[in-house]
């Protein structure tokens, strides 16, 4: 080997080692912290591994925190992704479906529409919405949350695009020759082949909505309805840690460092479950045509 | 969404998938106008929570509280608000580190695992991806332990790089930006590593192999050739970053209440529009800064639409 490609090659590595390190570094702190008593967290090696005991004690503090309503959070979380979700796959997959084969009047319209709320950032609606629903007396409701988030236009583009380019139409002529309707059509054939779309469409769904902030954040007052995320910044301003001036004042609050990472940690578990199991699934739909032919 | 906050990821899956494909698909005959039917039960979102919410802040934010014709009244009132621009500032500052960083490192580090594709590369990717499973507060709050000197790994980095012995040294106002880039970046380049790559795959290897043998090394391929073949995808994170980037909200109102006040609680433009509804209680004010910030998002995604070629709407 030349010198030349030989430190080609290390120079290389060496970088993306470092920008390994910088991705997963943060991770691996966090899920050792909660292991670690706030004092061992400030003396001990920061990689090094305290006792699982010490994760036991900081959920009891957690669990403890305002009368156990951490868990509240995640139920709440649950069931807005949930709910959402299911609503956004009864709603969307037919959509793209119909948005596919159709070639009814508005279909341009409905299709351009979905695409620009698709790329506009989410964040860009937040107060928009929440004016809206401020006009219908909505805000305060679990609904607030739940209808804003089963709108998914991405998943809507998904299943378009899954549609228009992997069913074939043969089959949909097989099944109306066999004498199927338009319904029974889409029940029987789309709906069965569509199956990967289906799982991709859960997977954004679910995710942007357990980890939407802003739009809970505003439309939420009353802390026992806060989704996860919501809460986890609640938590944060009632821990002497960042915020020296609060828990001291007659309420021992108990929250530490150890119990906020492993709140955190906690709030990121069922996200990570699903990202690591769909992972393939995943690439590969994210860059669907960049697959080699 | 994109999530929001920081956004996912919305990659235009499938995007450049052949036209033919859609064109074969497509119904011609009188089944054609009942598929109407398949998309009727998603009408009511799109208009209730896509399109409505637009027009009707927009009405907001030109007319008063007593509902009469106020003209560009808000706009100018927001407008002279003594944070406004500051705000503005603010995100223009931010957006302009992380478009930087996303443009130099998320284009490099797809060139360089896509040059020698392997095993390693793709273990590469999935570590870079694993982040983006955080997002909203858990990565703000991540980022607030990495930015306490006391107990972060890269305490000395803090120490040495940003002269930080304590947590509000480094959340300190200059490193703002910087900061939430990081973040905006940890979460969300994983992502578009993967996106970049895919588009990279989509280069026909004849290409790459004439330019082999007509001498070319590795960097004159990564450069001269396969990156202006993937520009329409680093266009594409281009606009849709910077629209992302205008309504930073998250970062900013964690930091806000980890920092004891110190940041403001209008930083952010978002922020200041979200503090004028709910402190201020001034909905039409509010209106016309989310209608700002509304704007940008909307160029920016028809410019996408329209000039990118990435979506398809028809055949």
């Amino acid at each position: 080997m030349r010198f030349q490609e030989f430190t080609a090659r290390g120079l290389r590595a060496l970088i993306l080692a470092a920008f390994a390190v910088f991705f997963v570094a943060p991770l691996l702190w966090l899920v050792l912290a909660p292991t670690k008593s706030d004092a061992a967290l400030v003396n001990r090696g920061t990689f090094a591994f305290g006792s699982f005991g010490q994760v036991a004690e900081a959920w009891e503090h957690l669990d403890a925190f305002s009368d156990h309503i951490y868990r509240s959070w995640l139920g709440n979380s649950l069931l807005y992704a949930f709910g959402a979700t299911a609503i956004v796959l009864v709603t969307a997959i037919p959509a793209g479906y119909g948005l596919a084969i159709g070639t009814f009047p508005g279909r341009r319209v409905v299709l351009t529409l979905t695409l620009v709320v698709m790329i506009m950032p989410a964040a860009a609606l937040v107060l928009p919405i929440f004016l809206e629903l401020d006009a219908v007396h909505l805000i305060g409701s679990r609904l607030s949350v739940i209808l804003p988030f089963s709108f998914f236009p991405f998943g809507v583009y998904l299943a378009y695009i899954y549609y228009a380019t992997a069913l074939p139409r043969d089959l949909l002529d097989a099944a109306r020759v066999d004498g199927c309707g338009e319904l029974a059509t889409f029940r029987h054939v789309a709906l069965p082949l569509g199956k990967p779309v289906l799982a991709l469409v859960f997977f954004f769904s679910f995710v942007a909505d357990w980890n939407n902030f802003f739009l809970p954040y505003a439309v939420l007052a009353d802390s026992g309805q806060y989704p996860i995320q919501v809460g986890l910044s609640n938590l944060l301003s009632s821990t002497p840690s960042f915020n020296p001036a609060t828990g001291g004042g007659g309420q021992q609050v108990n929250i530490f460092r150890p119990e906020l990472a492993l709140a955190t940690l906690l709030a990121v578990v069922p996200v990570a479950v699903v990202f690591v199991a769909s992972q393939r699934a995943l690439v590969r739909g994210l860059v669907g045509g960049g697959v080699k032919e | 969404m994109r999530s929001p906050g920081t956004d996912e990821v919305r990659a235009p899956a499938a995007a450049s998938q052949d036209k033919r494909g859609v064109r074969v698909a497509r119904e011609r005959g009188p089944h054609a106008a009942r598929t109407f039917w398949f998309v009727v039960p998603y009408l009511p979102f799109l208009v209730l929570f896509g399109i409505l919410p637009m027009v009707y802040a927009a009405w907001l934010a030109v007319t008063s509280d007593t509902g009469a014709w106020a003209g560009f009244d808000n706009f100018t009132r927001t407008f002279t608000d003594y944070r406004f621009v500051p705000a503005f500032v603010h995100v223009l500052l931010y957006t302009t580190v992380w478009l930087t960083a996303l443009l130099v490192l998320v284009v490099g580090l797809a060139l360089l695992l896509h040059g020698r594709a392997n095993r390693a590369s793709t273990t590469y990717r999935f570590l870079f991806y694993l982040p983006g499973a955080l997002a909203g507060a858990a990565s703000v709050l991540v980022w607030l332990f990495m930015l306490d000197p006391s107990v972060s790994p890269g305490s000395f980095l803090l120490r040495n790089v940003l002269g930080a012995d304590l947590f509000v040294e480094s959340i300190a106002p200059g490193n703002l930006p910087f900061i939430f880039a990081t973040i905006a970046f940890w979460t969300g380049a994983g992502g578009w590593i993967v996106v970049m790559y895919g588009a990279l795959n989509t280069i026909p290897h004849d290409l790459e192999e004439a330019a082999r043998i007509d001498g070319a090394g590795p960097v004159t391929i990564a450069l001269r050739l396969k990156l202006p073949l993937i520009r329409k995808w680093v266009a594409y994170m281009a606009i849709l970053s910077f629209a992302t980037g205008t309504q930073l909200f998250v970062e900013p109102q964690l930091v806000n209440q980890a920092s004891l006040g110190l940041v403001p609680d209008t930083w952010s433009s978002n922020q200041l529009a979200y503090q004028t509804a709910f402190r201020y209680g001034d909905f039409n004010a509010a209106a016309a800064i989310a209608v700002d910030l509304l704007v940008i998002g909307l160029v920016a995604a028809v410019v996408v639409v329209t000039r990118t070629g990435l979506f398809r709407t028809d055949d």
